[in-house]
């Protein structure tokens, strides 16, 4: 269901442009409060765009800078079988990129622009994959824990107030929960192997299970943008709604998979009903932020290495296309010459 | 056998080198189609190589004088232009090669069968760069120009005929000359005019005889599977 278009607002707006603007925004307003989708020619807010590029292109950087940490055992995976499924993963990570990116350029942006902004730091990515992939058993733990708390945060995307947001989600979410499964299944036969296979698995949850519960953003409290995020139902529960659901997810998990979780405070609540758990380092989440992880750099830097090395590639790719766009408009002129002269 | 072996080890090796580009590619189009291709490529590999014994044993277990790919597909990914070289030159191979298995009612026919497919897709998708590439900017024309001499000199052994193969080689060399001189000459490059394979280069990899790069590929590959004996993954 569509919210009003610009001109049907416009055609029915009462006279001056202020009325039109009123009637578009109780128009939008009214969609959003019936959970209707908004779509790209329908009018929405200015700081309702600008919020959703900001979201949705941290979210394809996301997709694109996370390739690396995984895409670094790729040439190391320990059987045929798991350097399938890694190889698969990594595109399908590339994929998640180009549908994110399509569904920023509804809103107006390109993704050049994107990429341009990313590659000058002025667009964030997610703060997980500032972290390094030391041993293969940290391919098992980003699929468990990265790509489920991924999931955690994705699955209500799935209802985001604008459309081409919440129907890229659907996608993603399909492919996400499967490589969340084959991480878990990855872990469970580490754990079940030799005792080196079990402590590399153990080794890498106590790496990766701080970093992953800071991936639902800071606390309620200090959350910039959550409260009018909310608003406009792009997002549909708060950062630690989100995390404490996680956390209840994952306890059982870890053991079922016979791996403890790094945190002597996770207990169950009887009375609340869900586990309490321990502080976050909040202060390495902001350095994080910052830029200053452990590998900011260098993720950074071979993004943009990949980028400026491909620049002949895609100068090369766009010049042939500008050469064989001309020669066949010409020869299409030419045919309906022929034609009009032979009529 | 030796046969499977050959086959089997084209297809892991050159998809081993394609999975390194993951993360560096051009532009994001390119990660997901060289990886789809290698992908492909590792499924063909598997096949091949479980008609011979365990896939991973001897994926990681055998040493490099122990392989029978071509030098070919070892060759490291240089730029782009030396990535869509070596594919070009490999897939119209590959393509040529396994309509032939396809055709006949040798052991690979089925295989054959199947792959044929995905390798019509590689060749399509390395032609295609092959004119974005020579008929693009005067510098890529020059890198596409620099890719195809280089690497010219590991094709005369793909030709060598491979025991348990059974297709007709001299008509395989020349489909495939017409088909990469065709391609070549629409990407306004020059075909190259150096010998098509020297002393060192004619039928070696079939022999366990490879190149320097090859030995470090292979490290990388089985370090991991290496230092854990008898696990499993």
């Amino acid at each position: 269901m569509a919210a009003v278009t610009a001109d049907q607002a416009t055609q029915a707006g009462a006279g001056g442009p202020e009325g039109a603007d009123g009637a578009l925004a109780a128009a939008f307003d009214a969609a959003v409060a019936a959970d209707e989708r908004i779509e790209p020619r329908d009018w929405m807010p200015d700081a309702y765009r600008a919020s959703l590029v900001r979201q949705m292109a941290q979210h394809a950087h996301s997709e694109i800078i996370g390739m690396q940490p995984e895409a670094n055992w790729i040439s190391r995976a320990p059987s045929l079988r798991r350097k399938a499924i890694l190889m698969a993963k990594v595109q399908d990570e590339a994929g998640h990129g180009l549908y994110l990116y399509s569904a920023a350029e509804t809103l107006g942006t390109g993704r050049e622009e994107l990429l341009d902004k990313l590659h000058a730091g002025r667009q964030r990515y997610s703060s997980i994959f500032n972290y390094p992939t030391l041993t293969w058993a940290d391919v098992g733990a980003i699929g468990w824990l990265v790509d489920g708390a991924a999931i955690t945060n994705q699955v209500p995307l799935c209802r985001c107030s604008y459309g081409p947001y919440a129907r890229a989600m659907v996608r993603i979410c399909k492919e996400e929960s499967f490589h969340q499964r084959q991480g878990y299944e990855l872990l469970l036969a580490l754990s079940r192997g030799t005792p080196a296979q079990h402590e590399m698995a153990q080794d890498a949850v106590n790496r990766w299970w701080w970093p992953s519960l800071m991936m639902f953003g800071p606390p309620d409290d200090a959350s910039a943008h959550s409260a009018q995020s909310m608003a406009w139902k792009i997002k549909r529960h708060s950062n630690d709604e989100l995390r404490q659901r996680f956390v209840d997810i994952c306890v059982p998990q870890a053991e079922t998979l016979g791996l403890t979780l790094p945190d002597p405070d996770l207990r169950w609540n009887e009375e609340r009903g869900q586990h309490d758990f321990g502080a976050i380092d909040w202060t390495e989440f902001q350095e994080v932020l910052k830029g200053n992880g452990p590998c900011n750099e260098q993720r950074l830097g071979q993004r943009r290495r990949a980028h400026e090395e491909g620049a002949w590639v895609r100068d090369a790719a766009a010049a042939y296309a500008e050469k064989h766009s001309t020669a066949h408009t010409t020869a299409r002129t030419a045919t309906v010459r022929n034609g009009e002269a032979t009529a | 056998m030796t046969a499977a072996l050959a086959l089997g080890d084209d297809a892991l090796v050159l998809s081993h080198r394609l999975g390194e580009w993951a993360g560096h590619a051009p532009v994001l189009e390119e990660e997901v189609a060289l990886a789809n291709i290698a992908l492909d490529l590792l499924g063909q590999a598997r096949v091949l190589l479980s008609l011979v014994g365990d896939e991973d044993e001897l994926a990681y277990l055998r040493e490099e004088r122990a392989f029978r790919n071509v030098q070919l597909v070892e060759q490291p990914n240089g730029d782009f232009a030396h990535t869509i070289a070596r594919q070009l030159y490999f897939s119209t191979y590959q393509r040529l090669l396994y309509e032939q298995l396809a055709a006949g009612d040798g052991p690979f026919a089925g295989l054959a069968a199947k792959a044929v497919k995905e390798v019509a897709y590689h060749q399509d998708h390395s032609e295609h760069w092959t004119l974005r590439l020579g008929d693009g900017t005067d510098a890529s024309h020059e890198r596409m120009q620099d890719a195809a001499d280089a690497l010219w000199r590991f094709t005369g052994e793909l030709f060598q005929p491979v025991e348990g193969v059974e297709v007709d080689w001299q008509s395989l060399h020349g489909g495939w000359l017409e088909s990469v001189t065709a391609v070549l000459e629409r990407a306004t490059l020059t075909l190259p005019t150096g010998p098509q394979s020297g002393a060192w280069t004619a039928g070696a990899g079939r022999q366990g005889i490879h190149t320097e790069p090859f030995g470090r590929m292979l490290a990388e590959m089985q370090h991991l599977h290496r230092s854990h004996p008898g696990a499993s993954w």
